[in-house]
């Protein structure tokens, strides 16, 4: 059976989630052998092989956390050499997409980003992607070389499947261009102790109407009743009442929650695309007008500041 | 030395218009009404104040597109981009991210840069991956997704507030960078500035004029194929309520029928 590449995506050897949604795709197109790069990678063979990857290949350098991107792509491109896979998969990530991205030039293939699903056609593996706000669903395929793919996180439910995965040295030489980028500091976002926006089965997300970010409190005390995110449209972000790492929408994250409470929100376009594709979507507005309601399953047309508190009590006395 | 700044700019359909597919499967560019990507407008704006801070510089636009895609670049203009460059080739129909990457990598390169700037990503085909390809095609560094950038004795350095961290980077010029809709907001383009843009040179190019061969971009040559494309379902309409009081409660029973709570 043929191979198929999976990059994985970890903190310290701490596999993240949409990786092993990815390793659970792949296996619908051949046999999972997964990438980990930098410190930690050994540590990520034992998620990866549980999770179906027949072998693990590994490398560790300084240059993979010193430099931009670049590095990489080089070791993806050794590992695409040793592995002459049927395809290479990314996470959707922003250095997911990069490296595919570049990966693809090199090798001389075509690239799809923001699958949604993914599955095995007559002619290779066929993509969904939700376009045009996600509007539309099209399936595509790649026509020349090797398919490289980049999945949105959510897109399967993770699948155990345990292989071998053995960890195995991955051989990688640097290209000139390795060190053109350098991280001069990086300092890791602090942790909110609440769940991943994009790996969230709930989202409560805040918008223009929360009014301030001394209000921001209401959303998160719904959300923790629900063990849920938090979210933010980009005029709660731009306002400056929460993180942009917060935000839902074209430019912000993508999510595809179980549930999305919407609270304040008007529901333009820009923020639609980002949340469009959830289960169930319920909404407290108080403009009755607001487009959001055409999205929504359960809509409270009312103000925020007595429903939103309100539900959060209700929740709390049903969880009991 | 002058500094020559590069900023490559699309022309996308509104994303609040209505937008569709054609009969071969690319975007259907009739119905809806075009404009420069808001998010290609950071990249204007970060040019400008780039060439402020710099002795000595020159910004030229650059777009891939249709006839139509002359009015994204009037606009940069507008708003104090220098020149215009506007590729524009029938053969150009349908291109994919790959192909479009190499006309602009070929454009760029006769145009003559230092730094190159573009959108972190485009409004309608949103892949945000063209800069990373630019840079590797080019052969020089990538600083990209920056939410800050400033330029200094040939260095680029900015700010990347990423998933999990906030990276601060660096490269020597040349470079392809690309900014956020953090960077900060566009300008608007003052009267003069739209009479000034007029009279600025903008020069057409077709695909002879940067060797580049027709089956090497456009629908044919591209390198994925759309099979199919569906409309989304509407959503089925749902129950609104009027908070008479009981609003928050009569949603927590909604979440509990739903087995949420
Ligand atoms: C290129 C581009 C990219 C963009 N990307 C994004 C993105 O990623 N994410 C995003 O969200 N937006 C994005 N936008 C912006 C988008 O167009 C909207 O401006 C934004 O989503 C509006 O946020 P909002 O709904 O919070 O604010 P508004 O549209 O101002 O809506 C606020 C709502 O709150 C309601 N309200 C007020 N007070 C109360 C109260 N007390 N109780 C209940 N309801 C109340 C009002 O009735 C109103 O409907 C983008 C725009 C562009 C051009
Ligand atoms: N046809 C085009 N002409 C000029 N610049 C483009 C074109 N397509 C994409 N770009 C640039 O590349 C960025 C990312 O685009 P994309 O990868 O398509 O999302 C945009 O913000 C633009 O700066």
């Amino acid at each position: 059976m043929a191979e198929v590449l999976v990059y994985v995506d970890h903190v310290d050897g701490a596999v993240r989630k949409p990786t092993l949604e990815l390793l659970t795709l792949a296996r619908r197109i051949g046999e999972p052998v997964a990438v980990a790069l930098g410190a930690g990678a050994a540590d990520t063979a034992a998620t990866a092989a549980e999770y179906g990857a027949v072998r693990v290949l590994t490398a560790d350098a300084p240059e993979f956390a010193d430099y931009l991107v670049v590095p990489k792509v080089d070791a993806l491109q050794a590992a695409y050499q040793a592995v002459n896979p049927a395809a290479v998969l990314f996470p959707s990530s922003a250095e997911g997409k990069e490296i595919a991205a570049r990966l693809a030039v090199r090798i001389g293939s075509g690239i799809i980003t923001d699958a949604v699903d993914l599955e095995q056609g007559d002619e290779g593996p066929v993509a969904t992607q939700s376009v045009f706000a996600a509007a539309y669903t099209t399936k595509s395929r790649i026509t020349k070389g090797t398919p490289v793919i980049t999945v949105k996180p959510n897109s399967a439910a993770p699948e155990a499947a345990p292989a071998a995965g053995a960890a195995e040295a991955l051989e990688v030489s640097f290209s000139e261009q390795a060190t053109g980028t350098k991280v001069v500091s990086r300092a890791a976002r602090e942790s909110t102790g609440r769940p991943d926006l994009t790996e969230a089965a709930i989202v409560v997300s805040g918008g223009r109407g929360v009014g301030g970010a001394e209000n921001f409190p209401v959303v998160e005390a719904l959300a923790d009743s629900l063990g849920a995110a938090v979210g933010a449209s980009r005029a709660a972000v731009d306002a400056g009442w929460y993180p942009h790492t917060n935000q839902v929408g074209q430019t912000g994250k993508t999510v595809s929650p179980q549930l999305y409470i919407a609270a304040g929100i008007s529901g333009a376009i820009q923020h639609r695309a980002g949340m469009q594709t959830s289960k169930t979507i319920v909404a407290v507005n108080k403009d009755a007008e607001a487009p959001i309601f055409d999205l929504v399953d359960y809509g409270v047309v009312g103000d925020l500041f007595e429903v939103v508190p309100q539900l959060t009590e209700e929740v709390k006395t049903r969880k009991g | 030395m002058s500094l020559r700044i590069v900023v490559c700019v699309k022309y996308v359909p509104d994303a609040t218009g209505d937008r569709h597919f054609a009969e071969d499967l690319t975007l259907d560019r009739d119905d809806v009404d075009g404009l420069l990507s808001e998010l290609d407008e950071y990249a204007v704006e970060q040019a400008l104040q780039i060439a402020d801070e710099a002795d000595d510089a020159e910004i030229t636009v650059l777009t891939v597109g249709p006839e139509d895609a002359k009015d994204a670049l009037r606009k940069a203009l507008s708003m104090g981009a220098d020149k215009a460059v506007h590729v524009e080739d029938d053969d150009l129909h349908g291109t994919d991210a790959l192909g479009t990457s190499l006309v602009l990598a070929r454009a760029v390169e006769k145009t003559g840069y230092d730094l190159v700037i573009c959108g972190m990503a485009s409004t309608d085909g949103t892949m945000g991956v063209l800069p990373a390809i630019l840079a590797e095609r080019l052969g020089v560094p990538q600083v990209t997704l920056l939410s800050e950038v400033s330029v200094e004795d040939g260095t680029v350095k900015g700010r990347r507030d990423g998933d999990t961290a906030t990276e601060h980077l660096e490269a020597a010029l040349p470079a392809v960078v690309s900014v956020t809709d953090q960077s900060g907001e566009a300008r608007y383009p003052s009267f003069k500035g739209i009479m000034a843009a007029k009279k600025k040179p903008v020069t057409s190019w077709d695909l002879s004029d940067l060797d580049i061969e027709a089956e090497e971009v456009g629908l044919e040559g591209a390198w994925t194929k759309v099979d199919g494309a569906e409309e989304r379902p509407a959503r089925t309409a749902g129950t609104i309520v009027k908070d008479e009081g009981e609003g928050g409660k009569q949603l927590a029973a909604f979440l509990a029928e739903r087995k949420f709570v």
